[in-house]
């Protein structure tokens, strides 16, 4: 019975258990328990990707009006191990004069930075891979190591086209780092805790979505940026820039990117199921832990169906309305979230817990009003102003009169 | 010597490693690399320190922005990707003798601080002062007016910079 | 504490050499038949025009630095929020005042056009 009430949390007890019962010194017993858990946790996330890989190309499929792969297999799921065969005996194609150690290293940096935000999230309330303290900062942070990589294959690929690529990529991921690290200030003011399991364990009565909605969605919005995918996906358009940083990557190396890709959309799904949606919060979750792990994956999998209905859906940003949008519609708003919700909350501490949140929805959705007004205004004035085109701007120039055209 | 210290050193000596090859290595683009790796040195000793917050920090701040910015300005040179040849100076021993002296003399001091013999008290197994460094950053007998004072900083910092960057001619083109 | 960063730092190590370990091993896999047609680099199929590199805007700076600014005032604001939940009100108003000094910051740039993609 306890096998089935807890799966995970029995068979790691039982594993330390066992090791400690072989004799070795405790030191070793620590990292020995934690380099098998660190190794089942990143295979199993990267075989998960296989199922990913399948269940997005039905979904889009289906969007189009298609069937999605149906030949490899019942519903065609052995078709991304098929396209993993494949891939795995392509040639690496390295380009002239590429720097070996950038270009190696990008794809390696990719899939790396993805896996390691695994580490910090609990799937339920007895298994979590380490209750860091810092856990919100910490996934952030290595969010922006990973930006690190797209640089090093735009620069290691020796190609001006994918230096391009790569440069409007990071701009787009560091501009949309800004409401991102922002709108995640609000869960943390409701938990009173940067860790994520805490974040979680304060959910027990009521979602953060509930009590900030608008948090909720700049930081999904920020999030679907972040991962470079559609609507935002400007830099892999087929059309601009031909595939972007990695144009000159061929192979199980392309692959890794696409893996890096696939994985970082669902574990952002996962994040914001965790933090916003209460992860493995509902009822039963505390005594049958198990439960909790099923109420995480569903939560997960809306989400990322919501993600890959917006990729199927919605027409691409160009990168300066991309920018528009976050510099003068998320930023501000973010801004006069924090604002408004710590001086409502300073004002409302005394009341019981549901009025709060009731105060805290209606800041929320005021301020939504406040900016789906402010939008139509802006836009209502540039529609009304009538002109073509916008004239060509000249591009900023520094006061040493530097800067060129694209 | 136990793990935390093996971690400290290998820690240390990457970060001077590729500190040293920040000044020394011939493309630009690679000093930016190297300190991108000199900087991940610094937030491994934040952690041995037991500083969580800040070793993330680090990473975030330094690594995610700051490392980015110098590699953005590095590309705006038009020499970047030039091979500018071995980086010494002309009077490199003169200046290796200084510096040499000058480490030795401060060496020399840090020996006889008390400083390093003194048992620091161990900071609980789990202590989280992050909850503390909140409440000193804006209580009025901790931190408060320094912390406006580094919102003032930061918005000097961003007016200084865009005055610089961006020409005043732009205003006209609307 | 340490504990946790213990297991980061394998985590990390693991998720370094995964990727590596497979890309290594369908190097071995692949076949290797270097051509320097194959080999150039890749500019929509014509020959390279133009030297390698190509000079970025100046607007890409100027993301980064704003972008940075507002990465250091988030990171300052953190131990703020998590203390929030024992704050008395003047400590919460002094943080709403931090975030009105980056406000203005924030629409000076706007204001110079810092913001504009071009």
């Amino acid at each position: 019975m306890d096998f089935l009430r807890d799966p995970f949390g029995f068979v790691i007890q039982e594993y330390t258990g066992w090791l400690g019962g072989l004799g070795l010194p405790a030191g070793w017993v620590d990292i020995i328990a934690k380099l098998t858990g660190a190794l089942v946790l990143a295979t199993g996330a990267m075989l998960f990707v296989v199922f990913l890989i399948w269940y997005e190309r039905k979904l889009i499929g289906r969007i189009q009006d298609r069937f999605g792969p149906n030949r490899v297999g019942p519903w065609g799921i052995f078709q991304p191990v098929a396209d993993m065969l494949k891939i795995f005996t392509k040639e690496y194609i390295t380009p002239i004069g590429a720097d070996k150690f950038a270009y190696n290293l990008a794809p390696i940096l990719a899939v790396a930075a993805v896996l390691l935000l695994w580490s910090v999230l609990p799937l339920s309330v007895t298994v979590v891979g380490t209750d860091l303290n810092v856990g919100l900062l910490f996934l952030v942070a290595v969010g922006g190591l990973g930006e690190m990589s797209y640089i090093l294959a735009g620069w290691g690929s020796n190609n001006k086209y994918a230096l391009l690529g790569a440069f409007r990529l990071v701009a787009q991921l560091i501009s949309y780092e800004v409401p991102l690290v922002l709108s995640a200030l609000v869960p943390v003011m409701l938990a009173g805790t940067l860790s994520v399991n805490g974040i979680v364990q304060a959910q027990e009565s009521v979602w953060f979505i509930v009590a900030a909605p608008a948090a909720a969605l700049i930081f999904f919005i920020a999030s679907i940026a972040e991962i470079g995918r559609s609507p935002f996906d400007l830099i892999e358009a087929e059309s601009e820039l031909v595939a972007g940083y990695n144009i000159e990557y061929s192979g199980l190396k392309f692959g890794m990117f696409f893996v890096a890709e696939f994985l970082h959309a669902f574990t952002v799904s996962m994040i914001f199921a965790t933090v916003f949606l209460g992860g493995w919060q509902g009822p039963g979750a505390a005594e049958i832990p198990v439960l909790g792990f099923v109420y995480l994956m569903l939560k997960t999998f809306v989400v990322y169906f919501v993600t890959i209905l917006f990729r199927g859906t919605l027409p691409r940003f160009r990168i300066d309305q991309m920018m528009n949008l976050n510099w003068k519609v998320l930023t501000p708003l973010s801004l006069a979230l924090i604002m408004a919700m710590a001086i409502v909350g300073g004002l409302t501490r005394e009341l019981p817990v549901f009025w709060q949140v009731i105060a805290f929805l209606l800041v929320n959705l005021l301020l939504l009003g406040a900016t789906d007004q402010l939008m139509r205004l802006s836009q209502s004035r540039k529609t009304k102003s009538n002109l073509p085109m916008q004239p060509l701007r000249k591009v900023l120039t520094t006061s040493t009169k530097h800067g060129a055209g694209e | 010597m136990n793990g935390l210290q093996v971690v400290f050193l290998l820690a240390a000596l990457v970060s001077l490693f590729s500190a040293a090859m920040v000044v020394s290595a011939r493309r630009m683009m690679h000093a930016a690399l190297w300190l991108v790796l000199t900087l991940m040195g610094v937030a491994v000793i934040f952690v041995t320190l037991q500083s969580s917050f800040f070793a993330v920090v680090q990473v975030l701040v330094y690594v995610g922005a700051i490392a980015i910015l110098i590699i953005f300005s590095v590309m705006l040179t038009r020499r970047v990707m030039e091979d500018h040849g071995d980086q010494i100076l002309p009077g490199w021993r003169a200046a290796g003798l200084v510096a040499g002296l000058l480490f030795a003399i401060i060496v020399g001091f840090l020996a006889l601080w008390q400083g390093f013999t003194t048992m620091l008290v161990e900071l609980p197994a789990d202590a989280d002062n992050l909850l503390d460094l909140g409440q000193a950053l804006v209580s009025p007998q901790g931190y408060a007016l320094p912390f406006e004072l580094a919102s003032v900083l930061l918005v000097a910092a961003l007016i200084g910079a865009i005055t610089i960057a961006v020409d005043r001619k732009e205003d006209q083109h609307g | 504490m340490l504990g946790n960063w213990l297991y980061i730092g394998i985590f990390a190590l693991v998720a370094l050499m995964m990727p590596a370990l497979t890309i290594f091993i369908a190097g071995i896999l692949s076949p290797k038949r270097p051509d320097p047609i194959k080999n150039s680099t890749y500019e929509c199929g014509v020959e390279t025009v133009g030297p390698n590199w190509t000079q970025i805007k100046i607007q890409y700076y100027v993301f980064a630095l704003v972008f940075l600014i507002f990465d250091v005032e988030a990171v300052l604001l953190f131990p703020w929020a998590v203390a929030y939940q024992l704050l008395p009100l003047y400590a919460i108003i002094e943080g709403v005042l931090f975030l009105l000094i980056l406000v203005v910051g924030f629409l000076y740039a706007w204001r110079k056009g810092a913001l504009e993609w071009f």
